[in-house]
């Protein structure tokens, strides 16, 4: 190991003043060799990112590094005037980010933002840059490269744009690639490709990767050394191998053990009770355009013909990656949507065709928990409003409707004193816990939960999974959990229903799901996930 | 696009008829008509003269009836008669319409230019002391009522300093030719373009300065730096082109009330423009004429509306005309 490219020695960063601590990344240091790929690890706010933006010299205003060294090339990057770390930046190390979505500028042909690298460094004729930036095109696997170097951001995919990112980023053959967070945007089978196509390129190229991520599924992927960081300091430091299989510190051992592990247990109730839900047949389209002259709309059949069932107390998961259709039909259920066709059964009632405050009654019965808590709550009420709201609407006096709420804030382990507060004060656990508080203050006997975990750190999601399981069994709750994660669906649901492109493709008991896919996408979808072989190479 | 273009003219046809016949009966409820306004001017206001005047210009007809002649002559393009001014409705309207245009187009310029240049300054020295300068200068014109900024110009510049003209469209009785009366255009031009256009100068100062430090903070910005791309490109190609959306869409309401809008600054400077001949006509019920430049101006809002969203395609490919 001696080909280090870089070398980090107690960093340390300053956060501005009024921040939740002082440093943002405290006394770290490590190495990047020549031809590595180094995870660093951690749950938000762990200085992971901080440390990478470092390197790169691109840390947010007001935040500085107060301390230690990095080297570079015989260099201490920190000590290099802006000048100089321009120079490197894009030629030497270059960066891909978490969100392809906005990580382009959606104004510019992709062409035009792979040639700017060149530009940039003053390299290449203008007619050496196009071709560069079809070569490199190529290189990343985009399918038709002419037509995509015409292309604007918006008219490609999710993994398209990462691509594009990392076709930018190798575009002058750096040393060092930084990715932060590449894949979590993504879906389970893009991520897939991506993660192949980093690992591909790093062993051509002998390139070193620093790779920032929060999932360990992606560590087992594709680390060869990992950090593991945790209040800006790094806790734990190894190969892949050792962190994964033998974790020496608390902290690792912690959010190793609260990743969601693939294999289901059979369901534990035997027979399925008394059918609560009954959905047959339901179908729901988007038109896009068109207008009062009738100009040819682009119609999308988000939902198509689909049915399902749900009993009392149990879980159904429905998964599926982007675009599947998994959350309009949530939406169609709780009627937050109209579905164009088909019946939603609610105890024998139609929720479907219902209007006005028939509906409103039976919305009691059947409620939502949504995905980000930082934009499900209103921010100018107080959480007691938030929760107590729903009841008096129905008529609950507003003494009851608060006594409650204190009840229901218990129940999901918060602080009664809570109902004073406003949600900003709160961290993205307490929201959702807020949000679930929330959903249970009109008693009802089924919950929609919409990617309820997706926005939390692992230790964080760990601890909700828990809670609603143990509310839904208290509570002799129905659940209808939409997600993408398969993991997190093999811990929680009872059985699984697959969406792809509208449709269901595939329902089952969980477990069935999981150690034996019938359909062919499920596969795929399965063989995506992060993590897999290691964890089945642990079982077997 | 061409059938875009097409389904966009129809619609607005249709737009622009409802206008004009809702117009038409605003006009009609306001009390008192062309034919009471003569009568009483000429001091005879006997119930027979005005029977007689009613009758010479059709006021006497049922409004509906009215109404149907009046739609009829526009659509043959046919704005009416002035009976006041004793002269066809679109002849007067044309005759006025190059003054306005040139005094709201420049201070359309004006604004654009020097509200945007001054917004991407302000947002390169956030928190400077010019950039306190700047938006202070702009919430100062922001806040300042259009006549009273037009009157204290006159008041400094024409009165105390006597570098410009205080108003009127020209030198009457110089009877400049060629150069020469563009230029003694130009200095009759200068107080009231800048008045007019200090408002809109200031909305836009303060919108591009917003719109700029928003887009600075996006994830493509950062790609941008992680490039190696110099400060000066960044700011140029990536940010100031997204930040310059919403400055479009507002340009677009502006570039709307080029003929409409300048009613206050052409009676304090004694413009000769549309404004004023709208203004007028008011005071007189000049019906026909009244609803002639109503119509103008409606028309003028829909086009620029069109070119708006034109413009809007080709600055963001992301939009669909569709």
């Amino acid at each position: 190991m001696t080909d280090q490219v870089l070398r980090v020695e107690n960093l340390k960063i300053a956060l501005p003043e009024g921040a939740d601590r002082d440093f943002a990344v405290n006394d770290v240091s490590f190495d990047l060799h020549a031809g590595e790929i180094l995870c660093i690890v951690g749950e938000s706010g762990s200085g992971k990112s901080m440390s990478a933006n470092a390197a790169m010299g691109l840390l947010p205003e007001l935040v500085r590094p107060v301390g230690g060294r990095i080297l570079f090339d015989g260099n201490d990057l920190l000590t290099l005037s802006e000048d100089e770390m321009m120079d490197l930046r894009g030629r030497k190390i270059a960066m891909i980010f978490q969100e392809p979505m906005s990580a382009l500028n959606p104004l510019m042909r992709v062409e035009d933002q792979i040639a700017e690298v060149f530009e940039a460094h003053g390299l290449l004729t203008r007619k050496e840059r196009k071709e560069r930036a079809v070569t490199l095109l190529t290189e990343v696997g985009i399918p038709d490269p002419e037509k995509a170097m015409r292309a604007y951001p918006f008219q490609l995919s999710g993994g398209q744009r990462q691509r594009v990112m990392i076709a930018m980023a190798l575009a002058l053959e750096p040393q060092i690639l930084i990715a932060d967070e590449p894949t979590t945007a993504l879906d389970v089978t893009t991520q897939a490709q991506i993660l192949q196509l980093i690992r591909n390129l790093q062993e051509q190229r002998g390139m070193a990767v620093m790779f920032i991520t929060h999932d360990f599924g992606v560590v087992a992927e594709i680390a060869d050394r990992v950090a593991v960081m945790q209040y800006g300091k790094i806790v734990e430091a190894g190969t892949a191998d050792e962190v994964l299989d033998n974790p020496q510190h608390a902290y690792t051992q912690k959010l190793i053990a609260a990743i969601p592990k693939l294999a289901a247990e059979a369901s534990e109730v035997a027979e399925p009770g008394t059918p609560i839900l009954d959905v047959a047949g339901l179908n729901k389209t988007y038109r896009t355009g068109g207008g009062m002259f009738g100009a040819q709309a682009r119609v999308v059949h988000a939902v198509n013909n689909v049915s399902l069932t749900l009993a009392e107390g149990e879980t159904l998961g429905i998964v599926g990656e982007s675009g599947s259709g998994k959350s309009s039909v949530g939406r169609c259920l709780v009627r937050l949507m109209q579905p164009d066709s088909g019946t939603v059964k609610l105890a024998g009632q139609d929720m479907a065709h219902l209007s006005g405050g028939a509906l409103r009654e039976a919305r009691k019965s059947i409620q939502m928990i949504f995905q980000d808590p930082y934009a499900s709550l209103n921010p100018r009420a107080k959480v007691g409003r938030i929760i107590a709201e729903g009841p008096m609407a129905h008529g609950v006096s507003k003494r009851e409707a608060y006594a409650r709420a204190v009840e229901l804030l218990e129940l999901v382990d918060l602080d009664a004193l809570s109902i004073d507060r406003y949600p900003h004060e709160f961290s993205g656990g307490q929201r959702q816990r807020i949000g679930i508080a929330r959903a249970l203050a009109l008693e009802p006997r089924v919950i929609i939960a919409d990617e309820a975990v997706s926005a939390l750190d692992v230790s964080i999601q760990a601890q909700v999974l828990d809670l609603l399981a143990d509310l839904k069994k208290r509570l002799n709750l129905a659940l209808v959990f939409i997600t993408h994660d398969l993991r997190v669906a093999a811990q929680i649901c009872d059985r699984i229903a697959v969406m792809q492109k509208g449709e269901i493709v595939e329902t089952g008991p969980a477990h069935a799901i999981f150690d034996n896919p019938q359909n062919a996408y499920t596969r795929t979808l399965i063989e995506a996930i992060p993590g897999r072989e290691k964890e089945l190479a642990a079982a077997g | 696009m061409l059938r875009f273009i097409l389904m966009r003219l129809g619609k607005a046809a249709i737009i622009l008829i409802a206008i004009l016949t809702l117009n038409f009966f605003l006009i009609h409820a306001a009390p008192g008509d062309p034919a009471a306004v003569m009568a009483g001017e000429a001091g005879a206001a006997d119930a027979k003269f005005i029977a007689q005047l009613r009758e010479q210009f059709g006021l006497d007809k049922p409004l509906l009836v009215q109404l149907g002649i009046y739609l009829k002559g526009v659509i043959q393009l046919d704005l009416g008669y002035s009976y006041r001014q004793q002269m066809p409705v679109a002849d007067l309207i044309f005759q006025r319409l190059p003054a306005t245009l040139l005094l709201t187009v420049s201070a359309f310029i004006i604004s654009l230019f020097l509200g945007t240049l001054a917004g991407v300054l302000a947002s390169a020295r956030v928190g400077k002391w010019s950039d306190t300068l700047i938006s202070s200068l702009a919430l100062l014109f922001y806040a300042t009522p259009l006549f009273w900024a037009a009157l204290m110009a006159v008041l400094l510049f024409s009165v105390y300093l006597n570098w410009l003209p205080g108003f009127g469209y020209e030198t009457v009785g110089a009877n400049y030719t060629g150069f020469a009366r563009a230029l003694d255009i130009g200095k009759h031009l200068i107080l009231p373009a800048a008045t007019l256009g200090l408002f809109f100068m200031a909305v836009y100062m303060r919108m591009t300065r917003a719109s700029m430090l928003e887009v600075s903070q996006l994830d493509f910005v950062k790609t941008a730096r992680a490039k190696g791309l110099k400060p000066s490109i960044i700011q140029r190609r990536h940010i100031f082109r997204n930040a310059m959306l919403p400055v479009v869409t507002l340009a677009g309401l502006q570039a709307g009330q080029l003929v409409g809008g300048a009613v206050l600054t052409e009676t304090v400077f004694a413009w000769p423009g549309i404004g004023r001949l709208m203004f007028e006509a008011l005071a007189q019920r000049d019906y026909n004429l009244l609803l002639g430049v109503f119509f103008v101006s409606a028309a003028m809002v829909l086009l620029f509306n069109l070119v708006t969203d034109i413009l809007y395609r080709v600055v963001d490919p992301r939009i669909r005309v569709a």
